[in-house]
């Protein structure tokens, strides 16, 4: 019962974390049809600018609490000056191409942004715990938690429903859905489609960012983290269906109790049991769990 | 031309320097590999699992080596051979009903399940992987023209592989291919079964990359989980997008091209070699959308 337990509670600390991660993939294929592999790039850029604000932040001795709020605000930079520059600098020169030349397109971003993050921030591994310890612990039954986990699932829930919410209440979030729906259409109507992709896009970078921001504190942040979590992300929003918001969420759920699972049962298949789910999804049901059937085009 | 190039390989690589008779084995395999993502992307697939077949290759003919004391470089290949075309052959049928980025996907999601297994398999060297060295060529034993025999093989394989790829694109189901890319649905109006052709291209790409991957595994003495990983088929795609799909030669001009760069990068300047990739990836995607080979045809057509 309380391995039981330990499954669940890991599961959903995971889950919460791989929606975050993997959110603004889906927003981003959603709205503008491209699988954007740079995903996992920003996400390590947000997490190298989190050591680089978070850190600036308690050298300069200010209250270590305050250290949080770098981590956003981390984010929300990395996503205003490297979203508007990649949208408007390269994607917009390219939209209208076939979805895999997209992906090519946004596969050279990765190489390009790996190589710029070397550069900017050195090879060696960098670390913020600070965040991590500040907020102590706490059980539930006989096992400890860092508090700091228990953040990050009640944001990652608060990401959900605010963009849920966002989408399905405000207007602009019917603009996006318009959009969605058919972009001449949405044009043809008086909307202007180049600005909404701009701060889609942007908006995505920032998630990806966020999530590489709150995870900077748990792991050490080196090169080759982008790598394997766009992997990861892919496997979420793929098993979701790419472009849906519930999808993601559910997929994050599902990769998330699997590894618990693996982790705690069987440890040896913890990585390869991820990638299996992936791929028993998409085979039972191509296009993922919650696509919508689409008409056969000539 | 292909047998002009066959004899001057042939001939010149044994008077090279040791270092550049070792990268250009190297670029011949991973010319092959690439190769086979070119007869997909002429079908009109790009596949980021490649790495499956590949490290597949290597680590059939390292297991050989290995556990059994098998070193003779025609079995490995033909063990790796045998073990995944049956491996692509099953596969194939999941995968031929995936398009675009669904095919991508899934097939990603194959390479990195071995990549998983691979990783967490200790009598495999996990992370680490393990080294393997050849012996004999037909049972022949090579004693110290190790490596000059590895390289011939390496050419008249790769020879084989051009020149058989280059008489299937010519032929009727070869040229199905480029039909498919265009437009499926007319394909099948036709009475072309479009899943069998697609099927039939990935186990030969997938053969391609086993010799391929076998072939580097054997040139580089060792194999490792990383052969499996995404980044890996991430160069084949690479290098397929810089040569383009105009030949059966520009995969191996391409793969020359990618190896000798690297090797100079790496020396020179290890954290800008992805840099270069990437801006180099942009312009060919943007300004030359038939790859590095249609510079040669254009001209020729003018």
């Amino acid at each position: 019962m309380n391995q039981f337990l330990a499954i669940v509670i890991d599961g959903v600390i995971y889950s919460s974390w791989l929606f975050i991660i993997a959110v603004g993939l889906t927003l981003i294929y959603g709205v503008m049809k491209i699988l954007n592999v740079a995903h996992g790039s920003l996400y390590a850029l947000g997490a190298y600018a989190a050591t680089a604000f978070g850190g600036y932040w308690l050298a300069q001795g200010y209250p270590p609490m305050g250290s949080y709020g770098m981590l956003v605000l981390a984010a929300i930079f990395v996503g205003l000056v490297a979203g508007p520059l990649i949208e408007r600098g390269l994607l917009r020169l390219v939209y209208g191409k076939e979805e895999v030349v997209l992906v090519l397109v946004t596969y050279a971003v990765f190489l390009i942004l790996e190589d710029l993050t070397k550069l900017a921030f050195g090879v060696d591994p960098l670390s913020i715990p600070e965040p991590y310890g500040l907020l102590g612990s706490f059980e539930i039954g006989e096992l400890m938690y860092p508090t700091y986990s228990l953040v990050l699932v009640l944001l990652s829930g608060f990401v959900a429903i605010a963009l849920t919410l966002i989408l399905g209440r405000t207007r602009q979030g019917k603009v996006l859905q318009a959009v969605i729906h058919d972009r001449e259409m949405a044009a043809g109507v008086g909307i202007n489609v180049s600005r909404v992709y701009l701060i889609t896009f942007t908006v995505g970078v920032m998630l990806a960012a966020l999530g590489g921001a709150l995870t900077a504190p748990t792991i050490s942040v080196q090169p080759g983290i982008a790598a394997e979590v766009i992997v990861l992300a892919f496997a979420v929003v793929v098993i979701g269906g790419l472009g849906s918001l519930g999808g993601a969420a559910l997929g994050a759920v599902i990769v998330g109790m699997v590894r618990a699972w693996a982790v705690h049962k069987w440890p040896e298949v913890e990585l390869f049991s991820v990638y299996a789910v992936m791929a028993l999804v998409l085979i039972m049901r191509p296009k993922g769990l919650f696509a919508a059937p689409e008409a056969r085009k000539i | 031309m292909l047998v002009g190039t066959l004899v001057v390989l042939l001939v010149a690589g044994p008077l090279l320097p040791r270092w550049a008779m070792f990268m250009l084995n190297v670029s011949l395999s991973w010319g092959t590999v690439v190769l086979g993502m070119m007869l997909l992307m002429r079908t009109g697939l790009v596949s980021f699992g490649q790495g499956l077949y590949y490290c597949l290759g290597a680590y059939a003919a390292g297991t050989l080596h290995h556990f059994y004391g098998i070193a003779d470089i025609l079995l490995m290949l033909l063990a790796s051979l045998v073990l995944a075309g049956a491996g692509a052959f099953v596969l194939g049928f999941l995968l031929a009903k995936y398009r675009d980025i669904f095919f991508a996907m899934l097939s990603l999601a194959f390479s990195m399940i071995l990549f998983g297994l691979l990783v967490k398999t200790s009598a495999l060297g996990s992370t680490d992987g393990f080294g393997l060295s050849a012996k004999t060529l037909a049972g022949i034993p090579l004693g110290d023209w190790e490596r000059n025999a590895l390289y011939c093989t390496t050419v008249v394989v790769a020879f084989c592989a051009a020149f058989g790829i280059h008489r299937y694109l010519s032929s009727h189901q070869g040229r199905l291919a480029g039909a498919i890319r265009d437009n499926e649905l007319r394909v099948e109006y036709m009475g072309a079964s479009v899943r069998r052709v697609i099927h039939v291209n990935y186990v030969i790409s997938a053969a391609l990359s086993v010799v391929g991957g076998g072939l580097v595994g054997i040139t580089i003495g060792h194999v490792d989980p990383e052969m499996a990983f995404w980044t890996t088929s991430g160069e084949f795609v690479f290098i397929a997008i810089l040569a383009g799909t105009g030949s059966v030669l520009a995969p191996f001009l391409g793969a020359t091209i990618f190896e000798t760069v690297r090797s100079f990068a790496y020396e020179y300047s290890p954290n800008t070699w992805q840099l270069i990739l990437g801006v180099t990836m942009l312009l060919v995607i943007m300004f030359l959308p038939g790859g590095l080979w249609s510079v040669f045809t254009r001209k020729r057509a003018a």
